[in-house]
Parts: C-alpha cells; sequence; structure tokens
C-alpha cells in the first residue's frame, strides 16, 4: 500500500489531470464493450459470452483497413460496420436458435464460438500479435493541461465513445425505434401482435451491441497489441462493468465503467499490489449492498 | 434408454486387446532391429499465445537436422523428428515427452519448452534416463541448483544469472556515466518478471550503488491496457525505466507509452526488446531503447552468424527468435558430440559433451562450450545495445565480458547455497 503517492497525487492538479483521464481512457473503451453486452442482455435476455470476440474483430477489421487504405476514419468504419455484419448474422443464424433454451445451453454455444472465432483469427490472421501502428496525425507531443499529460488520440477516443454514449441515451428513449426496442425489451409478445418483426429488432440489437464492441477494439488497436484471444480479458472487465451498473441499464454501463477505470487509475497509484483485487472487491460491495447494481432495476 | 451389450469384456474386444498388446510388444523391436534411422523426441509449445515461439524452434531445430543428415547423419543414423505439441502445460509436456520415449521408441529428447515444462520434462528424463538437452528454460536453478543435476541432462538455453549480470553492469555503466540515480521498474507480475527484475536490479546496484528504485509497476501477464501503469511512471518522474515485458505485451507498452511522450522523458531499458519478433512488429519503435540480445542476425558481427539468420529467413520468410539460436545450438553440440563419440548412444554422447566446445555462429568468439560441471551453455554472444527503428534495428552491441560473468556467477551461486 502507498497511501502517500495516492495523496500526494490527490493534492497535486497535475497528477490529478493525468490520472483522471487516463482513467477516462480505460473506462470509455470498457463502456463501449459492456453496453454492447448490457443493451444485448436488456432486449434479448441473453448473456453474450462471445462478445468480446466482436471487440477483437473490430480490431483485426480496423488493422486490415489501416494496412489497405492508409485511412484511419476508414479503418474505425471497417471495424464498426464489420462488426455489425458479423454480429447480425451471428444473431439470425446461431443465437436466434438458443433464445428459449436453457442458460446453460446459451452458454455453451457462446463458449463454442469464442473458441471458433479465435481460431478463424488465427487462421485468417495468424497466431502471433500484431500491432496496427498510429496513425501519423496523432504522432504528435501530449498536450499539457493544467501540468497533467493528455495525449490527443486519448481525446479523440474518449469524445467518440462519449458521442456514442449520448447518441445511444437519446436514441433509445426518444427515437421511436428505440421506443420500440425498449418495448420489444420489455414484451416481445405484444410487439409481435401489434406487428413488428421481432426478428429484425434482435437482429439490429446485436448488430448494434457487436458494432459498439467492433468499434472499441478498432479505437484501441493503434495502441494495443492484437492477438487472437484479445477479447476475453475485456469481457471479464466488462461483465464487472454491467454487474456494477446493472444488467440491462446504460447509464449503469458509463458510469460502472468509468467508476472501474478510476479505480485502476488511482488504484494503481494508492494500491499497487492490489488493484486488480480493488476492481473486485468494488463489485462485492455493489452486489451485497445493491444485488441489482447501482442502476439496475428490481427484478419483477 | 435401455442397456443391449451386456457388460463385461466381449470375445471380440479381448482380440483387439490381444492384438493391440502384441502390436506394442513388437513395435519397438521393429524399431530396434531396423536402427537405420535414429528419432529424436522434442516437446515444444505449438499452439496458444507462445505458439510463435515454438514454431521458430522446430523451424530452427529442422533447419540444422538437414545439415546432419546431408552429411551423413548422427554417427551414421539419419535423424528422424518427433515433434509434439505441449500447449505450455507442464504436465502435458511431461505426458508428451514420456510417450515419446515410450511409445514413440525416440532415443534422444530436445526438451523446447519455457521454465515451466522444462522442470516437468526434467523429471521424466530423471526418471527414465533418456538423454535430453534443454533448449529454452532460462531459469538459472535448472542447471546451477545441483538437486537438479542429472548426468543425461544439459542445457543450451542462455541463463537468467548471466543475462542480469550482462544487464546490470551496462546499465550500470550508463547510469554512472549520464547520472541517472532514480530507476523505476515495469515487469509482468508472475515468476519470470519478478526473478529477472530482481536480479536485474541487484547487480544494478552492485556496480552502481547510488542507484535508487522509486516506483514499481507490476502488471499482469497479457495485460491489454497500461496507460495507468505509464501515467503511473510518468509521475514518479525517474530517470530510467527497466522492463522485462515482453512480445506482445512489449509492443502494447511501447505504443501506449509512446503517446505519452514517455521515452524522451527517461532513458529505458528493456531486455527483450531486441529479438525480431517485438522489433519488426512494432510501427513507431522509439529511437534508443536499450535492450539484451534475445536473437540479432548482426550480433554477434560474424559472416557466420548473418548467413545463419538469412538462411533461416529465407526458408522460413520470418526472422529466427531468442528460441531458434538456442535449438539450433542444440543438434549442433549433439552432431559434433556424436561424431566425437562414434556413436549416437545417449550416455555416450553425454559423456563426450561434458566440457565441450565446439564452432557456433552465436558464440561470442565464434565457439560455445557445453560447461562440464554443471551442464549449461557458456560462451555465447552476449550483449546490450541500442534500438533504431529500421534495420539492423540494435547497430552496435556492446558484448558482455565472460570473465565477469563467470566471477559473479560463481559468487551468486555460493550466495544461492549451490556450491
Amino acid at each position: 500500500m502507498d497511501i502517500d503517492a495516492l495523496a500526494g497525487c490527490l493534492s497535486s492538479s497535475a497528477c490529478l489531470v493525468t490520472q483522471t483521464t487516463s482513467g477516462l481512457i480505460i473506462g470509455m473503451l470498457l463502456f463501449l464493450v459492456a453496453v454492447g453486452l448490457t443493451l444485448i442482455f436488456g432486449v434479448l435476455k441473453v448473456v453474450n459470452f462471445s462478445h468480446g470476440a466482436f471487440y477483437m474483430f473490430g480490431a483485426y477489421f480496423a488493422m486490415t483497413a489501416y494496412q489497405l487504405t492508409d485511412s484511419f476514419a476508414l479503418a474505425m468504419l471497417a471495424g464498426a460496420a464489420g462488426t455489425a455484419v458479423l454480429g447480425l448474422i451471428f444473431e439470425r443464424v446461431f443465437m436466434s436458435r438458443v433464445y428459449g433454451a436453457d442458460v446453460l445451453m446459451q452458454l455453451l454455444v457462446c463458449y463454442a464460438f469464442v473458441l471458433i472465432f479465435d481460431d478463424v483469427v488465427r487462421i485468417i490472421w495468424g497466431p502471433e500479435f500484431k500491432a496496427m501502428g498510429m496513425p501519423a496525425a496523432f504522432q504528435v507531443m501530449p498536450l499539457f493541461i493544467a501540468g497533467g499529460v493528455v495525449p490527443p488520440y486519448y481525446l479523440l477516443l474518449i469524445g467518440v465513445a462519449l458521442l456514442a454514449a449520448i447518441v445511444l441515451g437519446i436514441g433509445l428513449s426518444r427515437s421511436r425505434i428505440g421506443k420500440v426496442i425498449r418495448a420489444a425489451a420489455h414484451n416481445p409478445g405484444m410487439v409481435s401482435a401489434l406487428g413488428i418483426n421481432t426478428g429484425l429488432i434482435y437482429g439490429g440489437v446485436f448488430a448494434l451491441g457487436g458494432m459498439l464492441a467492433g468499434l472499441a477494439g478498432a479505437l484501441a488497436a493503434p495502441v494495443r497489441s492484437l492477438t487472437p484471444g484479445m477479447g476475453f480479458s475485456v469481457l471479464i472487465e466488462s461483465f464487472i462493468v454491467t454487474v456494477i451498473g446493472g444488467m440491462g441499464s446504460i447509464l449503469g454501463a458509463l458510469i460502472g465503467a468509468l467508476l472501474l477505470g478510476l479505480i485502476r487509475s488511482f488504484g494503481s497509484l494508492g494500491f499497487p499490489l492490489f488493484t486488480e483485487g480493488l476492481m473486485y472487491l468494488f463489485m462485492v460491495i455493489v452486489l451485497v449492498s445493491k444485488p441489482t447494481g447501482l442502476f439496475g432495476k428490481e427484478a419483477a | 434408454m435401455t442397456r443391449t451389450r451386456t457388460p463385461g469384456i466381449s470375445r471380440r474386444s479381448t482380440l483387439a486387446l490381444m492384438g493391440a498388446g502384441a502390436m506394442s510388444v513388437a513395435a519397438p523391436w521393429v524399431a530396434r532391429a531396423q536402427a537405420k534411422t535414429i528419432k529424436i523426441g522434442m516437446p515444444t509449445i505449438l499452439s496458444g499465445r507462445v505458439a510463435q515461439l515454438g514454431t521458430s524452434s522446430r523451424n530452427a531445430v529442422m533447419l540444422e537436422v538437414e545439415k546432419v543428415n546431408a552429411a551423413g547423419g548422427l554417427a551414421g543414423r539419419q535423424i528422424e523428428m518427433v515433434i509434439r505439441d505441449s500447449k505450455g502445460q507442464p504436465q502435458e509436456a511431461a505426458r508428451v515427452a514420456r510417450e515419446l520415449v515410450n511409445t514413440d521408441g525416440c532415443e534422444l529428447m530436445i526438451d523446447a519448452e519455457a521454465s515451466s515444462g522444462a522442470f516437468a520434462v526434467h523429471e521424466v528424463a530423471r526418471d527414465l534416463g533418456v538423454f535430453c538437452i534443454h533448449t529454452n528454460s532460462e531459469t538459472s536453478a535448472l542447471t546451477a541448483d545441483p538437486k537438479q543435476h542429472i548426468p543425461n541432462a544439459f542445457r543450451t538455453a542462455r541463463q537468467g544469472v548471466h543475462d542480469s549480470i550482462v544487464g546490470g553492469s551496462y546499465a550500470a555503466a550508463i547510469a554512472k556515466a549520464k547520472g541517472l540515480k532514480k530507476w523505476a521498474t515495469c515487469s509482468p507480475d508472475y515468476a519470470y518478471g519478478r526473478d529477472t527484475t530482481a536480479e536485474f536490479t541487484l547487480y544494478l546496484k552492485r556496480f552502481a550503488p547510488e542507484v535508487e528504485i522509486i516506483s514499481e509497476s507490476w502488471p499482469k501477464l497479457f495485460q491489454a491496457d497500461y496507460t495507468e501503469v505509464v501515467t503511473k511512471i510518468l509521475q514518479a518522474k525517474p530517470q530510467a525505466l527497466y522492463s522485462c515485458l515482453w512480445g506482445g505485451d512489449l509492443t502494447s507498452y511501447i505504443d501506449q507509452a509512446n503517446i505519452y511522450a514517455m521515452f524522451g522523458q527517461m532513458e529505458v531499458f528493456a531486455v527483450n526488446m531486441a529479438d525480431y519478433t517485438a522489433l519488426t512488429v512494432v510501427k513507431n519503435l522509439p529511437k534508443g531503447i536499450h535492450s539484451g540480445n534475445r536473437y540479432i542476425k548482426t550480433f554477434p558481427t560474424t559472416p557466420e552468424n548473418a548467413a545463419w539468420g538469412d538462411a533461416y529467413k529465407a526458408k522460413f520468410n520470418e526472422y529466427p527468435t531468442n528460441w531458434s539460436w538456442e535449438n539450433a545450438t542444440a543438434i549442433m553440440l549433439m552432431a559434433e558430440a556424436a561424431k566425437k563419440a562414434n556413436s549416437a548412444d545417449g550416455k555416450k554422447i553425454a559423456e563426450v559433451l561434458k566440457g565441450l566446445t565446439i564452432k557456433c555462429p552465436f558464440g561470442a568468439d565464434g565457439t560455445v562450450t557445453m560447461r562440464g560441471d554443471d551442464h549449461t551453455l557458456v560462451g555465447y554472444a552476449i550483449g546490450w545495445g541500442t534500438t533504431i527503428p529500421q534495420e539492423p534495428y540494435v547497430p552496435e552491441v556492446k558484448a558482455g565480458d565472460w570473465k565477469t560473468i563467470f566471477e559473479l556467477e560463481a559468487e551468486w551461486k555460493k550466495s544461492k547455497g549451490y556450491t
């Protein structure tokens, strides 16, 4: 434990800025993955254990597009659009068959696809790790804000993720499609009886979830190494986020992810040997005091 | 469901069992009767996160075995390699090793496992008495600890303590020249990371006593994001950083530290940087990272080493790794020992191998020696240098001094109670 370092940091604006942005970066990427997970659970009532694979595919798609076109924007687009299509196909062909099935069955199907997707990546891109590399536009000196260090690329990353959160939040609460999705989550039988194609909604939600995870992967690709199986650790942290925030809650995913990011960035200063443990400890505290998560609704 | 078969052993399965029994008794006899080829078993890691290293071990072995076979084989017997995947799991490595000897009839063994698996295979070698060369485990205790010593096992991998002595003295010289007193460390949180960092700092402080470690970070192995570690180190404002992160973890770390412009703010010592697996993957390799040599075709700067690296690249379309040279050396030593003993018998090879010096492209002076008293390789090329973003990546490597290594190694062994 190193409480002095933590206290020292909290009293210095430079350190505070650096560590807070560092927490926001970790949190925002986590949010993009977790929000898809929570959205899919909220509407489809399926815990998508293969969600990490979309993060992985997003990163690989982005890297390949970047190598082919040398355009960062196209790389991001490829990461997001590619995984959206993949999500739609995955839901329509496989997941839609196990909606009514036992949880264990759903879990097994998802787990099988974790392994299959990892092997697909291994076959296409090879087993060794890859790196996309930082686009030249972002290879610049970091900004110094109140003495703290903030890389411009991370500002973009936070901005994109925040934009996604806002669009998603407003879209779901205000737009007609959003209302239909929420209705389908609440009572799919009634929505279907009103003549709305629930299959399309389910597929669309899965594609949206996959797209967000893919976007996270694409945004992370310039700074993280790409390996088959890279989705797994992200998936575990996303689960912690959804459990803390409440399964099915988008606001919960956002707050949960940001809290987790901040716990990591400040925890590594004050509790360098217990940073990981701190996340789980926080999850346990939330679960004990509020079993549905911070923003989860009580079970009906 | 109803059961249709009666329990117990049927006539058919009894026959099948008998047949199988007869086969397994007969098979080794057939193999021995022919005795033209000699099988060498090799458990290594061919799947999972470090599969690339296992594959590069296999490649290097095959490259050398081809040469030995073309020159007449091992004491007149053609070598047949039997290479199996251990998936990097120690219990699987031990099982595969046992199977290679007992079922496949392998008479010699190359153990191309990482440290965890190597200790397991070592016990199999102890049990079966089969001749075995450990090619990849760098954990010093494998050969330094007399409790591990068996007459039939050797090691052709570099040794952790050698690396630490050379790294520590190299870093200390730079620390003194540039006045680097405040150091930070950042290494993966498992046995290798902890031990290697401890040994490095031990020798760094020994050669430069004024050095102080002001910040330590222990990210998880295979951690995806290092941002909090990077910013923590930036806060501590050290003058130098040591890291033994490797592979994809190291490249992630570099990419993430790069956008914080970290490499301009401190001297960075990353022992595992100068390996082609990392060098060729990092897109924006910062200039001036200090690294130990792993395998690099420009060190030692001899035509033999360059030719070996190029031949490997030509055949496999990628550069060799640290594990490649260690495995190639095993075959070179084995071939030379068999020639001297005029036999492919494991016991005879082991006898000759003790203290054997051979010409080798990876030797510091063009030769390497299998030290007789602890069965480990010495005299291999070992050094540190700084990186540049394109080939040859590490233009100048400062070679470690083997005289100093021997002195400090002897002292280290004494402190551990090994001698």
